[in-house]
């Protein structure tokens, strides 16, 4: 289900789906973003103390990106939001923190992606949008964590929670204005 | 290569700053990244863009990422001995990056340190700052960096040439 910033529950956690780095795809992508020796060819990894091939950490974090934005665009194919609504805006992002490469990513590897919410923050600077960091990891076929990072990105707020912040009336319980966490 | 022009991990002084560009962005290269990568519509197509909190296309912040890692293996990583990166400490993307935009970077080295496990390398960790040709910040980037140390005999050399 799409959800909106109102939806979204700290802990939450999804698996968004593995991929295996084939070695041409590692050197497309340093060849055109990192032609570091150990990402373009496996003789050059062989030389290098990497012992072999290893994919860009860039590559590592676009394809979570790319497996995050087919899981968000999943969900949204599989319930279509109910009549009268319309399925919540995502994104961009301010940023991220924390991006760890903790292992190499050998070519021929297969990684599996996940993310779990760890914050949820209100904006006074835009009443219709809320900030959701996300710890994002990815784990290799020995189970080894290759990569870790704290991404963040605007989710648009509920409609109607939008218009009863927006209103001049006094909240309608006294507890409804301004609460941060679930 | 341990030729002259090789940069090691002793040549990146604390303070120092270096500046390096000129990225041209183009649009076909913001939409390729994004099909391949982050299909949000704002990286996709310029009137879906319009309607949403980046005002226009615009590319995709990890696309930023790779654009300025590659600025940087042109401005000086190519001679750099270098021995891959630990991490990120943090990324800014301040402004949207648009078609037609030309990127310039500046980078500074915040902290300079011999790793403990691994006698051959050490360990910068520099600020980036990324601008466009309006002289606005739009993105900024503190990571990390291992870099061969110095072979002995070229400290020697060097010592030599010194005294």
């Amino acid at each position: 289900v799409s959800q909106f910033f109102e939806d979204i529950r700290i802990g939450e956690q999804v698996a968004l789906g593995s991929h295996v780095f084939m070695p041409d795809e590692i050197v497309r992508f340093a060849k055109r973003f990192d032609p570091q020796p150990f990402h373009l060819s496996e003789e050059g990894g062989r030389a290098s103390h990497f012992g072999g091939l290893v994919a860009s950490g860039w590559h590592t974090a676009a394809v979570f990106i790319r497996l995050r934005v087919e899981q968000l665009n999943r969900q949204r194919g599989a319930e279509p939001p109910p009549p009268g609504e319309r399925a919540p805006r995502y994104g961009p992002s301010p940023g991220f923190r924390d991006l760890k490469w903790l292992k190499p990513v050998h070519a021929g590897d297969t990684i599996a992606y996940s993310s779990r919410v760890v914050e949820k923050v209100e904006l006074a600077s835009r009443p219709n949008w809320g900030l959701v960091s996300s710890r994002a990891e990815a784990v290799n076929q020995r189970g080894e964590t290759v990569m870790t990072l704290l991404g963040q990105v605007f989710v648009e707020r509920r409609p109607d929670a939008a218009r009863a912040r927006s209103t001049p009336c006094p909240p309608r319980s006294p507890s409804s204005a301004r609460s941060t966490s679930t | 290569m341990a030729d002259q022009d090789t940069l090691y991990w002793e040549d990146f002084v604390v303070g120092e700053t270096m500046r390096f560009g000129d990225k041209h962005v183009t649009r076909e290269e913001i939409i390729a990244f994004a099909r391949e990568f982050d299909p949000q519509p704002f990286h996709l197509d310029e009137a879906a863009a319009r309607d949403t909190l980046l005002g226009g296309l615009a590319a995709s912040g990890w696309h930023s990422c790779a654009m300025l890692m590659r600025m940087i293996w042109d401005g000086y990583l190519h001679r750099t001995a270098s021995m891959g990166g630990p991490g990120i400490e943090e990324v800014k993307w301040l402004k949207p990056i648009r078609p037609g935009d030309v990127l310039s970077a500046k980078a500074t080295c915040l902290e300079s340190r011999p790793s403990q496990s691994r006698s051959e390398m050490g360990i910068i960790k520099t600020h980036y700052e990324v601008a466009n040709q309006h002289g606005e910040a739009v993105m900024t980037w503190v990571g990390f960096q291992f870099v061969a140390r110095r072979p002995a005999a070229a400290r020697a050399v060097a010592a030599e040439a010194e005294a």
